[in-house]
């Protein structure tokens, strides 16, 4: 039930060494990965339409495809379909949001939650089932989606009244400090009413589980625009990695570079995290895969996180599908798993970019 | 407080004698800049005249970084104004400064992953928009300022892998991408041996005299900073102590005064400039 | 440049006004309750003079609840001080080394798996949960510890292989409280927002243990925590055993923060807070570590009286530290302008 806190990490705690030093991808070898990217994800959406907990053969499971009415117990346009559609939106969106987040913040340990979106969201689903006594698909989605904002504008409000934008430590630990309140107000709803935790604890997991395509449309209008801030803030990024000072000497507006940054950030976070509950782990390990495969650039690391994410987190809601017998695991466990696993066996390699 | 106009006459005089056809290329009227309402410098007029090279020297602590990034409007002043070609640097947006002033900063970082090409290119930034994205022109001009700077087949390397010598040409040759006519450099030679010192100072010259840039930078080396600039300015206690050409500003009384040295200046044998020779310690 | 003395002084006087500002929260703490007791009785009965129902109200209800709460606080406090300055980061709790959530995943699994029905589990946990929870607390830090260990530690890769091995272990965790009985998982989130309503005398030995061995074994590392704060290699060139000192201070840090929340479950806030509230009040260059862990002690004593005296139905003082300690770290950023080096 407890939402992490995010670290800073100081420059000077961070080593470089000659072991790390990545590749040098050329444009022609960029635009290669991401096609083979590409590819990859059209793989996970393939398998994410033909398993599952139901066994259907292949063959079932493309009539059913070609022409609903064939749909096997309404398994394949019911489930399989809508899930497919939420993950490939949700993992692209953390991806994005990951690699836009990190090079803000310039800390390659940032994770979208750490601008408290999560924890604003949980908290508004919470309130929604504790006063109003709904967790309908619909309202949670628009109540995670007010809670995320409100959560992500006080963090850039109290960090901005202090050293200012300009600046990525206070924004994080900002951000650590509206969380932990935020989920200090949430375990004292869920503590004192039953079904408040009931609904609470199933959604703070984070499920493609049963989720439809009603008010998806909500959040892919969020999503978009989010994905329009992040491709604004391509170049204000590249400036940004070069520290503050050149960036600001390079006539970057920093203001202006933050709040395009955070309104990314914030409208992509929101809009996966009202689908399908917080789910970590994306939005910090797809950028950090993306950059082994096609450098700092973010003009390239942004569509690359995207698709890694969205393969990411197809593969593994498979996964869950498929270990959990007749009850699935949802994605947010595997992913936490897998996800926390392969991070640990990455950083032993030595094999994490520093920014 | 000593105006720099009024305390060296020769470097700001062709300055002054053409005042309308070309304004100075940087002034500070009435500065007071500091950080968190403690003022290092206090009412401080300064001009920087186009097309020379203006070495800020002071002992450490002294504020001669600071009043750079002012200068470079890295540091917003609390008082007074710097004017940019005679515009007031309020009243410009940050690209439009960027297009006519570029700055170094003592410690840029250097992003991961990335090529030497890529971080050379993104000095292109203030030339470029939504509506005017990347050109062939911008690949010229990077692969021109590569090339002025001498690590072309650097390029393809990853930027974190290169030497201290070879970062810092990267750094100037982003400065130089960026194609504005006033350059600030915040000690460019910081962690070089004397070669690469050399080597920095030498391009920084090349760049001053063929480009015609006006250079304003910030040195610890006098001896260097003499044989390198058109033009020294000492500045020590919240004010400017001495201003004009070498020879009139690395004297013994100024040395004396500005780093508590005892020293005697000399003509530099190889050059002529003023060459720094330390006292020799007292043995009792 | 500050006086090296005169700063000494000034930690001096932070750390006796915390201790002063401990026992009279202890006192209070006391006092405060349904049935009335007043300072004097409650000191008197301390010194043996007090009636039977006195001395049973203070000394087997009371007491280890409140002095469980300076001990837990403490301990957090000085875990927090260590592990802060440890990883040169202001945000770093012994939750780097995944501590909290072993622990979690531990008294999570005591809850949800020991029992079938909620009088059972309660039986279970008075007995087996805090051993549980420290087990998986250790068992989780030593694990990262090793899986850190590439012919020495630092600091960075601990801290990136702690946030893997705390993402996959809160996970689990989730998912059992999900998968649970509405009565269980209840329990389970009573337990992880940290409370002092389950402390008994029991639970109170194993905390005041931990503090009396590790408090001098942390002291005694205290100068070469300085020197450590200059980097791995500085510290080896002054002569320091850098990997021997690392060790030393994470055990601390993880058994104080084991023994903590196995007492009282993770009462999260303070680790963080308490050493930023001391370094801040004494003016030093790190978290001072007596202060810190005095400071702690205050925070989780005064909040619990706080939160019985004023507060409904028994708000657990894990909420109370957070609504307290999120804000005050808000306004610290909010007027804190100057850049400094270790905050």
């Amino acid at each position: 039930m407890r939402q992490g806190y995010a670290y800073t990490v100081h420059p000077d705690t961070i080593q470089r060494s000659a072991t790390q030093a990545p590749r040098r991808p050329s444009p022609l070898t960029r635009a290669v990965v991401i096609v083979v990217l590409a590819l990859v994800t059209l793989l996970a959406t393939v398998l994410s339409l033909l398993l599952g907990s139901n066994l259907i053969d292949v063959g079932a499971v493309i009539g059913a495809l070609l022409d609903p009415a064939n749909d096997p117990g309404a398994v394949v346009w019911g489930s399989r379909v809508p899930r497919t559609v939420l993950g490939l939106m949700v993992g692209f969106c953390l991806g994005i949001a990951g690699a836009v987040m990190q090079g803000q913040t310039r800390n390659p340990l940032a994770d979208p939650g750490i601008f408290g979106v999560s924890a604003g969201a949980s908290l508004a689903v919470v309130i929604g089932v504790y006063v109003l006594g709904t967790s309908s698909v619909i309202t949670t989605l628009l109540l995670a989606l007010a809670g995320a904002l409100v959560a992500s504008v006080v963090v850039f409000g109290v960090a901005a009244l202090g050293r200012g934008l300009t600046s990525p430590v206070p924004l994080a630990i900002a951000g650590t400090a509206v969380t932990a309140l935020l989920v200090a107000i949430t375990s004292y709803l869920v503590l004192s009413d039953e079904t408040t935790l009931a609904a609470y604890r199933i959604w703070v997991v984070g499920s493609l589980s049963g989720r439809t395509l009603d008010g998806a449309g909500a959040a892919a209008l969020f999503a978009l625009a989010g994905l329009v801030f992040a491709v604004a803030n391509v170049r204000s990024l590249n400036s940004l990695a070069l520290g503050t000072e050149l960036a600001h000497g390079l006539g970057e507006n920093l203001v202006r570079a933050r709040i395009v940054g955070l309104l990314a950030i914030t409208l992509l976070t929101a809009s996966a995290v009202a689908i399908t509950g917080p789910i970590g782990f994306i939005g910090l390990t797809a950028p950090h895969i993306a950059r082994r495969f096609v450098g700092g650039d973010h003009q390239w690391l942004l569509p690359a996180s995207g698709l890694i994410g969205a393969a990411l987190l197809l593969l593994c809601d498979v996964i869950g599908r498929m270990i959990g017998g007749n009850a699935e695991v949802p994605v947010g466990v595997v992913l936490a798993v897998v996800g926390g696993i392969a991070f640990i066996v990455i950083v032993r390699r030595g094999k994490v970019a520093t920014l | 407080m000593t105006s720099a106009s009024a305390s060296a006459p020769s470097a700001s005089a062709p300055a002054a004698a053409v005042p309308s056809s070309a304004p100075p290329a940087l002034e500070a009227r009435g500065l007071t800049i500091g950080y968190d309402r403690v003022p290092i410098f206090e009412n401080l007029d300064l001009t920087i005249a186009q097309g020379e090279v203006t070495t800020l020297i002071g002992a450490n602590g002294c504020g001669k970084s600071t009043l750079l990034k002012a200068f470079g409007r890295l540091l917003p002043p609390t008082e007074g104004s710097v004017s940019l070609e005679g515009v007031p640097v309020r009243s410009m947006s940050a690209k439009a400064v960027a297009k006519r002033l570029a700055i170094l900063p003592q410690k840029p970082l250097t992003p991961s992953a990335t090529t030497v090409r890529d971080l050379v290119s993104r000095g292109r930034h203030p030339h470029q928009s939504l509506f005017r994205p990347w050109t062939a022109e911008d690949s010229r001009i990077t692969d021109a300022a590569l090339a002025a700077t001498g690590i072309a087949e650097l390029a393809d390397r990853d930027a974190g892998e290169l030497s201290g010598g070879q970062l810092q040409r990267a750094w100037i040759a982003l400065v130089l991408a960026q194609e504005a006519p006033i350059i600030l450099l915040d000690e460019p030679t910081t962690f070089l041996d004397l070669s690469h010192q050399l080597d920095v100072l030498r391009l920084v010259r090349s760049i001053n005299r063929e480009r015609g840039a006006t250079v304003v930078m910030v040195l610890h080396d006098l001896t260097l900073a003499g044989r390198y600039s058109d033009r020294l300015v000492v500045v020590g206690g919240g004010r400017v102590i001495a201003d004009g050409s070498p020879w009139e500003v690395l004297t013994p009384e100024v040395l004396r005064e500005a780093f508590a040295l005892e020293a005697q200046v000399i003509a530099d044998p190889a050059t002529g400039t003023p060459l720094i020779v330390p006292a020799a310690d007292i043995v009792s | 440049m500050i006086d090296r003395r005169l700063w000494r002084g000034r930690v001096v006087i932070v750390t006796l006004a915390c201790l002063v500002a401990a026992v009279l929260v202890g006192l209070i703490g006391i006092v405060v309750g349904s049935s009335s007791l007043t300072i004097p009785d409650v000191v008197v009965t301390l010194f043996g003079g007090g009636t039977g129902s006195q001395e049973l109200v203070v000394f087997e209800l009371r007491m280890p609840r409140v002095l469980g709460g300076l001990l837990v606080g403490a301990a957090l406090g000085l875990a927090g001080a260590l592990t802060q300055t440890f990883a040169r980061n202001p945000l770093a709790t012994p939750d780097i080394l995944g501590v909290t959530s072993g622990a979690a995943l531990g008294a999570v699994a005591a809850i949800v798996l020991g029992g079938g029905s909620y009088a059972v589990g309660a039986g279970l946990l008075s007995l087996g949960l805090p051993v549980v929870a420290a087990l998986g607390a250790i068992g989780t830090a030593v694990i990262v510890y090793g899986l850190a260990w590439r012919g020495g530690v630092d600091s960075y890769r601990l801290i990136l292989i702690g946030i893997g091995a705390t993402a996959a272990l809160m996970g689990v965790t989730n998912y059992l409280i999900a998968r649970a009985q509405i009565t269980e998982a209840q329990a389970a989130s009573q337990w992880l927002v940290g409370s002092l309503s389950g402390i008994s005398w029991a639970s109170v030995w194993p905390v005041l243990i931990a503090l009396v061995v590790l408090v001098p074994v942390a002291l005694l590392q205290s100068s070469r925590l300085d020197l450590g704060l200059l980097g791995d290699e500085m510290a080896t060139g002054l002569g320091m055993a850098v990997q021997r000192h690392k060790l030393l201070v994470i055990a601390c840090a993880v058994l104080l923060t084991a023994a903590a929340v196995s007492a009282s479950g993770p009462i999260e806030f303070v680790a963080f807070v308490a050493p930023q509230i001391a370094l801040r009040l004494a003016g030093s260059g790190r978290p001072p570590l007596v202060a810190s862990a005095l400071m702690g002690a205050l925070i989780v004593a005064g909040g619990d009286a706080f939160a019985r005296a004023v507060l409904p139905d028994e708000t657990p003082v894990g909420i109370v530290t957070a609504v307290i300690g999120a804000p005050y770290l808000i306004w610290l950023l909010t007027r804190r302008k100057h850049r400094e080096s270790l905050t």
